[in-house]
């Protein structure tokens, strides 16, 4: 067993794991978040998207060990106190899910095509950045439309604040 | 996955010595293949020597006309480097293109090469520009280095370390790619250098990547998509798979290597 240290959401976490547990069953299962999700388990389905020191990936794909002392973020840090973050209240607003399942990987893909190119995505970006993202509910047009209408609304705060 | 110890290399003497202590160990870089392999019980190293966090490692370095890319470069990294775009757009390019923006975020292009996937797009775009590939003992030209599927001239406990390139004049890559899995099924870079214009084929080979000497003469004489239509590409030595029988892939060979030149800058 070896001793994994991570700051997930804001918070320094440590737990003992084998060297073979993957991230994703770290974060479930030691951590008790259980909002990031197994899909196909075979890199594929982006589910299991987190930001790790700031940058999307699949904790599916990821060793605990080879995660530590990193930063995590999982769709538990993303909404302020009471408040969804705007990527969220999006989804909400623009029906960009159904059953559900795939959500947390969207949103969190969203986030981090929004942190790299805020105000600049267009419908084709968006839906390329998805190339990682599966759901079989949705058919893809209301995430995409939720995307956008974030990434508008995050532009626009933004140069409210300047 | 079966067991596995993981280590965690500060260096490249370090990652050499912990490999030599442990015969049935392997080399982690993003583990965007070893660790879907291992998942499926396909790989089962004993021990895991991890080369992310070594920082010699990590970069990319423009002077003049040469270009460095440290092997445990994220394609994310080279996809999105000004630095290189400003001299070899196309590497951009194809990095951009890798996988899906997750995949990117891990996967580098050491551990590309290293594997060297015959539908993967890193070596053909190091063969095209005749890169050097480096090592912790030595330097080889991508021509020696790709050597069949899966297999480079790597000898055990080799390690890459790192590309090198002079930027082309002009370079270009397109790929088909496979819906699903973003791999290529063919995948074509054309590179203008100044030793001469090399065509670098991915996805096709039954026995990997591999240079397309028909279409280098012509494309020497007539830069142009034109120049490449009446060549012939023998589909013997192409693979067939479900996704495509060879036929189909030679003609994907000439159609994307067109796409190629005409995208070139």
């Amino acid at each position: 067993m070896t001793k994994v240290t991570l700051t997930v959401n804001g918070r320094t976490v440590s737990g003992e794991c084998e060297d073979r547990t993957l991230l994703v069953h770290f974060i479930r299962e030691k951590l008790s978040l259980t909002g990031t999700h197994v899909g196909c388990d075979t890199t594929q389905c982006g589910a299991c998207v987190v930001h790790m020191d700031g940058h999307s990936v699949k904790s599916c794909s990821i060793l605990a060990v080879q995660a530590s002392g990193s930063t995590i973020t999982t769709i538990e840090g993303l909404a302020g106190q009471g408040e969804l973050h705007p990527v969220q209240a999006a989804f909400k607003e623009h029906h960009g899910l159904q059953c559900g399942f795939c959500t947390p990987g969207m949103v969190m893909t969203a986030v981090d095509m929004i942190n790299r190119e805020g105000g600049s995505l267009t419908e084709e970006k968006v839906r390329a950045g998805l190339e990682g993202n599966i759901c079989r509910c949705t058919g893809y047009h209301n995430i995409v439309k939720a995307i956008l209408a974030a990434d508008a609304e995050m532009a626009g705060g933004r140069q409210a604040a300047e | 996955m079966y067991a596995t110890s993981y280590h965690r290399a500060s260096s490249v003497e370090d990652a050499v010595k912990t490999k030599a202590t442990h015969d049935e160990g392997k080399y982690l870089s993003g583990g965007m293949t070893l660790i879907a392999t291992m998942k499926q019980r396909l790989a089962a190293p004993s021990d895991l020597i991890d080369l992310r966090h070594i920082p010699a490692l990590r970069g990319i370095k423009v002077e003049g006309r040469k270009v460095t890319i440290g092997a445990a470069t994220p394609h994310a990294d080279v996809a999105a480097s000004r630095e290189l775009k400003a001299v070899c757009p196309a590497l951009c390019q194809l990095a951009g293109h890798i996988g899906d923006p997750h995949v990117r975020h891990m996967g580098t292009i050491g551990g590309s090469i290293a594997n060297n996937d015959p539908a993967a797009d890193y070596p053909a775009g190091l063969l095209g520009l005749g890169a050097t590939i480096v090592t912790d003992r030595r330097s080889l030209v991508a021509d020696e280095f790709f050597i069949g599927l899966f297999e480079t001239a790597l000898e055990e406990g080799e390690m890459v370390t790192a590309v090198t390139f002079d930027a082309p004049e002009k370079a270009g890559y397109a790929k088909f790619n496979n819906p699903a899995s973003r791999f290529a099924m063919t995948g074509v870079f054309v590179a203008k250098t100044a030793g001469g214009v090399r065509v670098a084929v991915t996805g096709a080979g039954s026995d990997g990547v591999f240079r397309q000497a028909g279409m280098e003469q012509a494309l020497a004489g007539n830069w142009s998509a034109d120049a490449i239509a009446n060549v012939a590409v023998d589909a013997s030595k192409l693979m067939s798979d479900l996704h495509a029988n060879a036929e189909y892939r030679a003609n994907l060979v000439k159609v994307m290597a067109k796409r190629a030149v005409v995208s070139a800058c």
